[in-house]
């Protein structure tokens, strides 16, 4: 829908580009609050529902839905989302006649006054966060609507939409605030949710425990962030965006010590909340949570916030040419680790998680490369296509727990080794998924390969200039990304939908098509998928077959449109490391680059569907852990959470058990203990003095008496 | 004549604490506090001869408290006696913690 609107919107836009003119915003504080109303009013419902669950369990009866709070919550979750989605719109559609080239910045309140430190409560509107709340909000809407079916027999169901609204309040936070401490409570706001969301089954010691990780995994990197605002202010002075990005250029020199450090501190927190190496541990894990909230949380939105605060501070990494190269490294390595480990896992999320983190891998390469545009490009593409291919496997789940259900089968409903032949029970979450699957292999002309291709070749083309071996590796490494893309994805799409139906037969009667409310988003995120990557047709290849010889519209629209927001950086850039390369590090244009590309996905697709559909798969409690080589390594993901575990977990509880026993029990409880029993015998020798007897008082008090009187007459 | 009054309070008044200290019946206790009371009370008269009519007067407040305490003083003897007895102070110990 976001897409749709904007291609609609940028479409009655070409060609009248009215530059300079006053963007008027609509009701901007209103997008805050409709979400926050409606994590009050779930909030509320979702107590009294408890409540009377709980009686009702008490009572002995089964929890009761369909329920007023159940309705109540229907209407409100996603009612809020969709009016702050309209409202959104509104304000973009504002956007687009004026194209303005300041920010707008509207502040409420004094947040903060302490000293010289001033900190407003203020949104900012401009191109970048309005893309960023088009996509929240849009897409949230769509999730939402959702959830409303997949969750509907959940007794938590008013509380889930409570964190989901509340979700989307801390989210617009982080994109629309005006200033980095704003950006990080949306930033800390959203971690909150992700966590209440991931633990949302906390019965599941399991579940619980993934909800922690994830928590605790982000404290490192918030701790980066919140470092990097320090040095901010204390080398700046200022913490909003506008009086940063003006005074670094001036007062940070380029290159420098202090903004190579802020840079880092940033990538730190990036690292932490959009899971890429080595920080990425926790984002398999949170799948733990319901399947719409890893569509909305871990895949579409929150994880993508640490590329939004790359593309933010542009300026500040444009600065630190390191601090860049760091970035383009850390995603260029994640791309490709994760898609490795996604290539052996059989839990359906389990790869649709591992391909999340490659594909931000991929967005990190490219705000590291120093194109800003295309990294948002690629996270508003990978929103429509991953929130659609998690979506699908919710369905895909949904129908596989309700037939497991009924029958009682304690089989695993996400393990692809026991689905199989699904196409024909679900045909339209079938076609869906096929075209995200097209999509994110990167085949023309679907979003996919626009935006990651575009990614690729600014990676190849930076090696034209400072860091060039570098950028050649982290080339190399993309494009061996992008390939294992295209694999794993067959490999899941042929597992799940293709082939022999292995659920059984008892069960393959009861498996069914998503219901309705289910369907329309999967439908709404697939048009989505096939045409949002027209919204940047590259200039270099729009003439060409791929572009439709001039057909596709809005030829760089995306990258005109974010050039109030990227332009500075974008010269800092161009006067520090020079103009990007005309080629690949291979030779060779955009045009050839991009039929290599789309040919060799193609024939990855092809060869793999062949591949995978021969192999014998077996249900997954009949089939063993793969025993040789590569693949068992790529099996147990490299192994990296065992390493974990010895390198930092346990020596971490070694030593809060060496300062619980010794620190705590003997050291500080000693102490304690040994002035109580200092006090109680002082207090035992004393009390052998008060014998009882009236007579013995009465010496002590006349030898009392004398001694004062002897020492007044002396 | 003064030394002559405050040496025989004086004495009176050695002789009422040693009473207190040593001696075990709580009635001899008791009397021995009244001779202390009126040792003071002399004290007092024999400095207001030449101090002013104040000694006199704190000697009714002293007769008073000391009438008001002897009424208590006798009645929680005559209740420790119903009780235990006996009227020894040495089998009384219940005056601790």
């Amino acid at each position: 829908m976001t897409g749709l609107a904007l291609l609609l919107t940028g479409l009655a836009q070409v060609g009248q580009p009215g530059v300079g003119e006053v963007f008027e915003p609509f009701l901007p504080g209103m997008i805050l609050i409709l979400p926050l109303a409606g994590f009050v009013a779930n909030g509320v419902l979702a107590l009294v529902s408890g409540c009377r669950n709980a009686r009702m369990i008490r009572t002995g009866m089964a929890a009761e839905i369909g329920s007023v709070t159940h309705s109540l919550s229907s209407w409100i979750g996603p009612g809020a989302v969709g009016a702050a989605f309209v409202l959104t719109v509104v304000n973009f559609v504002g956007m687009l006649g004026a194209q303005p080239h300041e920010p707008f910045v509207q502040g409420y309140w004094t947040w903060i006054a302490s000293g010289n430190l001033s900190v407003e409560a203020a949104i900012q509107l401009d191109q970048l966060s309005l893309i960023m709340m088009m996509v929240i909000t849009g897409v949230g809407f769509l999730i939402h609507l959702f959830s409303v079916a997949y969750m509907r027999d959940d007794p938590g169901y008013s509380r889930y939409f409570c964190y989901l609204n509340l979700f989307i309040f801390f989210m617009l936070v982080l994109v629309m605030g005006a200033s980095f401490p704003l950006m990080f409570v949306g930033w800390e706001g959203v971690g909150l949710c992700s966590y209440l969301l991931i633990g949302f089954w906390f019965e599941d010691p399991e579940k619980a425990d993934a909800g922690k990780k994830a928590f605790i995994v982000n404290r490192i990197g918030d701790l980066g962030f919140l470092l990097a605002i320090f040095l901010l202010f204390t080398h700046l002075g200022a913490l909003d965006y506008v009086g940063v990005f003006e005074a670094a250029p001036e007062s940070l020199p380029y290159g420098g010590t202090v903004v190579t450090a802020v840079a880092l501190l940033l990538l730190l927190g990036a690292i932490g909340k959009s899971a890429q190496v080595p920080l990425y541990v926790w984002l398999p894990d949170a799948m733990a949570g319901p399947t719409p909230v890893s569509a909305l949380i871990h895949a579409a939105t929150m994880v993508t916030a640490g590329v939004y605060l790359i593309a933010r501070a542009g300026v500040l990494f444009a600065l630190a040419p390191i601090g860049s190269a760091t970035v383009a490294t850390v995603g260029a390595v994640t791309a490709l680790f994760s898609a490795t480990i996604a290539l052996q896992q059989y839990d359906i999320k389990k790869v649709l998680a591992y391909s999340t983190i490659s594909q931000l891998g991929f967005m990190f390469l490219g705000v590291g490369a120093g194109a800003y545009a295309a990294g948002v490009f690629h996270l508003m593409t990978h929103a429509f296509f991953k929130a659609l291919l998690f979506l699908g496997a919710g369905a895909v789940i949904h129908s596989m727990h309700h037939a497991l259900h009924s029958t009682h089968s304690d089989w695993d409903a996400q393990d692809m080794r026991n689905m199989g032949g699904l196409k024909r029970f679900m045909p339209l979450t079938w076609a869906t998924m096929v075209i995200a699957t097209v999509a994110i292999a990167g085949i023309w002309p679907f979003a996919g390969f626009f935006s990651k291709d575009e990614i690729i070749w600014y990676a190849g083309a930076a090696a034209g200039n400072g860091y060039g071996v570098l950028f050649t590796v982290l080339w190399g490494m993309a494009l061996l990304a992008a390939a294992l893309t295209a694999v794993y994805m067959t490999r899941l799409i042929v597992m799940t939908f293709h082939g022999i139906n292995r659920t059984g037969p008892e069960e393959a009667k009861l498996l069914h098509e998503a219901p309705l409310t289910m369907t329309v988003p999967l439908t709404i995120l697939g048009i989505l998928s096939v045409f949002s990557g027209w919204i940047n047709v590259p200039d270099s290849v729009q003439d060409s077959i791929f572009g439709g010889f001039g057909i596709l519209p809005m030829s760089e629209w995306l990258h005109h449109w974010l050039d109030p927001v990227t332009e500075s950086a974008d010269a800092i850039r161009l006067s520090g490391l020079g103009p990007y390369a005309e080629s690949a590090p291979l030779g060779g244009g955009p045009v050839a680059w991009a039929a290599i590309a789309t040919g060799a996905a193609l024939v990855i697709v092809i060869l793999t569907a062949r591949v995978v559909s021969r192999q014998q798969i077996l249900p997954a409690s009949e089939s063993e852990q793969p025993a040789d080589g590569i693949r068992k390594i790529l099996y147990n993901k490299w192994y990296v959470d065992e390493i974990y575990d010895r390198v930092v977990v346990r020596p971490i509880i070694a030593a809060s058990r060496f300062g619980s026993r010794w620190l705590d029990q003997v050291l500080i409880d000693g102490t304690v203990n040994a002035v109580g029993s200092l006090t109680r015998s002082l207090g035992w020798f004393g009390s052998l003095f008060q014998t009882g007897q009236v007579t013995t008082y009465a010496v002590v008090f006349t030898l009392g008496a004398l001694t004062i009187l002897g020492v007044l007459i002396l | 004549m003064l030394a002559e009054a405050l040496v025989l309070s004086a004495l009176l008044f050695m002789i009422g604490a040693f009473g207190v200290l040593i001696r075990r019946n709580a009635i001899i206790v008791f009397l021995c506090i009244e001779l202390q009371l009126n040792a003071v009370n002399l004290s007092f008269v024999a400095f207001s001869r030449y101090l002013g009519i104040e000694g006199q007067l704190f000697v009714f407040f002293v007769m008073t408290v000391a009438a008001a305490e002897a009424a208590v003083g006798l009645a929680i003897i005559i209740s420790i006696f119903r009780h235990y007895e006996t009227v020894n102070v040495e089998n009384f110990n219940l005056l601790k913690w």
